[in-house]
């Protein structure tokens, strides 16, 4: 039976090699960050990091996850003791129904790894993938600015 | 309709008292739940359990609802529980819907827990020996002026709040108020940021099962052959479930239902269909369909049409999903005797009267609790996957059942907001204002939800079906299809009619505004085209026409904050639009400026002001999170968004086949500014902006482009095409 690294601990799970990271994270392991949103990689609401990464865990067999650590919302923080990015988002209120909101904050964290001072073009280049049908991107794009240190765009005025 | 009733006694001009009912209609759902411990209860040991009837779908009602009651009681919001619709223990309030849920269940919490402070306040100043008036509350305890105090375990057992919230319940002083009007943070945000149980999707019940639908391939196919041997005999299969042509597979363990579901829809073959027009057919289509006329508004019937000069318009609209992020999903459990269903549908009380007919249960033997899911902006897939979870734990007496639907499912099989047609002639008189307006509007139903069993999908699939209800036009003054169909701008003569059509190719329902996205796309449209024939700003030619104050405001203050008049760089355009919600809720008003790029067509948001009065404020960042949100969410439906189809069915099957808004398509700057009413009732706001947004991008459009776009969604094609390039 395939050993998955989650969150730090390494974890045996009775499922094919097969079988989606989502479901193991959902089913097996009774993670709720990870969401179940499309099953297609269209939709980002499954992003989860594999090796530091952004990865859609909808489309990613665990046959290919030995060996590498996978980090899930629930790796960051606590809903008592949110990690930095997590109370950034709490900070700016950025969810509406919040059922994207694991997988942006899986993106954007993926992104602050590798860039810890994104541009807001960059910002908003790696968070394309992501899809939030509420309309909170203005609350979501305010949060990983926040989390990374940038100013918001001045107020008044416009382009 | 006590009001009703007490109007009808006013018999010229004298009340006559004495008749029929003495009380005036209480504010808010206590006109249908009176009594004080429908919203609030209060336990022994002092803690206070608040409840509506309404659910929490993403808008931070949770957040507003415990605002309001704790600031009444004088508790930290954290010390309050909040239940939500659940069939055994809140009132029912129907739906969460029609931006409702702040005039009606806040209401009658806030005036609940004012007379419930009322009542632990008199409790005190017989136990204190002090005048009623010289003490307060804070903190959970009553205070007297020298420093004793009681708190509410001390009195808990001294009031009874089995009682009607008496109609002189006085609320704290606006100037008092210590949580209303500040921005407490969402109180469901922490779990959903950081993988706490939130959604009904997080239910893990003891025992549970995992089942999967097969639907078919397309509209109204039967089921006429299946081969259900090898798919029963896979590993971790329970059950393969067929009832006429609902056809599902259970199984242990939720990555095998997925796979059996593909192995069983390999067996399963379908017949038949429901012809649907083609797209190109779709509005001749529409136009030819049998209708129902009823005029809802007719003003200045008796004078004679002005002379002037006629403008004429006609306005499109293609249907459009809900586009739930997390496809729907529910469990259910049968004990044999009880029903419980876990959803997250808008209508728990509906629900719960649907299931029971479906499954010929008494209704006191069914309970629906609403769960939260993924945001769902009117009628998605919910309702149907509790109908199904219903269905399969109905068979399955003592599993749990919890039900996925796949995206193709929810995308193909959620009921759309409608097509819809609107005809327009205004006619422009001397004096540069519309002197007659002659409007009407052409849709479909946009209220097919439960209680019917036929309104749940599998229920019309099953070996004894469950017809569909016949779809019925919504009344005035909320409307339906002509929801905000009626102008609020002041015309010498208008003339509205409603041209509701029965039949429709494509299952529909309601999606978040209702008709109002399309009449205010229409009438805001119409406005600026009018106002360009005057040569008048279409600003100045709004508030030419307008009286109510508010409705200025919000105009007034959004043209400032916008710097509405500044010139533009080449291809861009600045854009217009207002709207009162279904003419009786919030006030909204939207500038929008867009970038079109002429070769291909392509519209891009720059940026976005709007201006909003709900009323008095309970939550400004809620507030200004329902208008952030409405006007993405109807940049992308009038820009991206048609479901696709062809002459079997629906083709918008996954985010590939139905695009909506990315982060790149996000503007560049969205600012909302608040109006806030301290003391006036509070009116709904979460669909306000729907409308306003799709015509202030039309409006823009044709500024940007000299293009008139009349159709939704103003795809690229459409702009290139208009264009001419």
């Amino acid at each position: 039976m395939p050993t998955l690294t989650v969150n730090g601990r390494a974890r045996t799970v009775a499922a094919e090699p097969d079988t989606p990271l989502l479901y193991v994270l959902r089913d097996e392991l009774g993670l709720n960050g990870a969401k179940f949103g499309c099953g297609l990689g269209q939709c980002g609401a499954c992003t989860v990091e594999v090796e530091g990464r952004a990865v859609l865990s909808c489309l990613t067999p665990i046959g290919v996850l030995e060996g590498r650590p996978v980090t899930t919302v629930e790796g960051l923080g606590s809903p008592e003791a949110p990690g930095p990015l997590q109370a950034a988002f709490i900070a700016e209120n950025a969810a509406q129904c919040g059922y994207c909101i694991a997988g942006m904050v899986m993106r954007a964290h993926a992104l602050l790894r590798e860039n810890p001072h994104p541009g807001e073009d960059e910002i908003r280049a790696a968070l394309r993938l992501n899809l939030c049908r509420c309309g909170t991107h203005m609350r979501i794009l305010a949060a990983v600015r926040r989390a990374a240190g940038r100013p918001s765009p001045a107020a008044g005025g416009g382009s | 309709m006590t009001a009703l009733t007490r109007r009808a006694l006013l018999v010229g001009g004298a009340l006559l008292v004495g008749i029929g009912p003495a009380r005036a209609a209480l504010p808010g759902s206590l006109a249908e739940a009176p009594r004080i411990d429908a919203w609030i209860r209060l336990d022994p040991d002092g803690s206070v359990t608040v409840l509506t009837g309404k659910a929490e779908l993403g808008q931070g009602i949770k957040t507003a609802l415990i605002q309001v009651a704790a600031e009444e009681l004088g508790l930290d919001p954290a010390v309050l529980r909040l239940i939500t619709a659940d069939t055994e223990l809140t009132p029912d309030e129907g739906y969460t819907a029609g931006s409702h849920s702040m005039q009606d269940s806040a209401t009658a919490i806030r005036l609940a827990a004012a007379a419930a402070r009322a009542l632990l306040v008199q409790a005190a100043a017989l136990r204190l020996g002090a005048r009623a008036e010289t003490l307060s509350v804070a903190d959970g305890a009553v205070a007297a002026p020298d420093g004793r105090r009681l708190h509410f375990a001390e009195l808990a057992a001294e009031i009874d709040l089995d009682a009607p919230v008496p109609e002189a319940t006085a609320l704290r002083e606006p100037g008092t108020r210590t949580l209303v009007g500040r921005p407490l943070p969402r109180v469901d945000i922490p779990a959903k940021v950081a993988g706490g149980p939130a959604y009904v999707q997080d239910i893990r019940a003891p025992g549970m099962v995992h089942a999967r639908i097969v639907r078919p391939p397309r509209p109204g196919a039967r089921l006429v052959a299946l081969e259900t041997e090898a798919v029963a005999a896979r590993p971790g299969v329970i059950r393969v479930h067929r009832d006429g042509d609902f056809l599902a597979v259970v199984a242990e363990r939720e990555y095998a239902a997925v796979t059996a579901m593909r192995a069983l829809a390999a067996h399963a073959v379908w017949q038949g269909g429901t012809p649907v027009p083609e797209p190109d057919a779709l509005f001749a289509d529409l136009a030819g369909r049998e209708a129902k006329r009823t005029i809802i508004h007719e003003a200045g019937a008796g004078t004679p049409v002005p002379a002037g000069r006629t403008i004429t318009a006609q306005y499109r609209r293609r249907y459009q999903m809900h586009g739930s992020i997390g496809p729907s999903c529910a469990v259910a459990e049968f004990d044999g005797t009880r029903l419980t269903v876990w959803s997250h549908a808008q209508g728990m009380f509906p629900l719960r009267k649907a299931l029971a007919e479906m499954l010929a249960l008494p209704e006191v033997q069914v309970r629906c609790i609403h769960v939260e899911g993924s945001g769902c902006y009117g009628h998605n897939g919910a309702d149907d996957a509790a109908g199904d979870a219903a269905l399969l734990a109905h068979a399955l007496l003592g599993r749990p059942v919890r039900v996925q639907y796949t995206r193709e499912q929810e995308h193909l099989w959620e009921p759309y907001g409608g097509a819809m047609m609107t005809q327009v002639s205004a006619v422009l008189g001397p004096d540069g204002r519309i002197a007659d307006w002659d409007y009407a509007v052409r849709s479909p139903t946009h209220l097919t939800r439960p209680p019917g069993a036929g309104q749940l999908l599998s229920a019309r699939m099953l070996e004894s079906p469950f017809p569909a209800p016949p779809p019925k036009a919504l009344p005035q003054p909320e409307g339906g299809g002509d929801r905000n169909a009626i102008p609020l701008y002041r015309f010498a003569r208008a003339r509205v009619a409603h041209d509701f059509v029965a039949a429709m190719p494509l299952r529909v329902s309601a999606l978040r505004s209702l008709g109002a996205y399309m009449n205010v796309f229409s009438i805001e449209s119409l406005m600026d085209e009018a106002a360009e024939a005057a040569g008048a700003d279409p600003v100045a030619f709004r508030l030419a026409h307008l009286d109510d104050p508010r409705a200025r405001a919000v105009i007034e203050a959004t043209a400032a904050r916008f710097g509405w008049g500044a010139a533009l760089p080449k291809g861009r355009g600045a854009g217009f639009a207002f709207a009162r919600y279904k003419n009786l809720a919030g006030y909204c008003a939207v500038a929008v400026e867009v970038a079109v790029e002429r070769e291909s067509g392509r519209v891009r948001l720059v940026r976005a002001q709007a201006a909003l009065d709900a009323g008095e404020i309970v939550n400004p960042h809620g507030l200004r999170d329902q208008i952030e949100g409405g006007i993405i969410q109807a940049m992308s439906w009038s820009l991206f968004e048609a479901v696709a189809h062809d002459a079997t069915g629906p083709t918008s099957r996954d985010w590939s086949t139905y695009p909506i808004a990315r982060f790149p398509d996000i503007p560049e700057r969205l600012d909302v500014h608040l109006i806030d009413r301290p003391g006036a009732p509070f009116l709904g706001a979460g669909e306000v902006a729907q409308g306003p947004t799709a015509a202030a991008l039309a409006n823009a459009i044709r500024q940007a482009a000299s293009v008139r776009l009349r159709e939704l969604p103003m795809r690229p094609e459409l702009v290139k095409a208009a264009i001419g390039v």
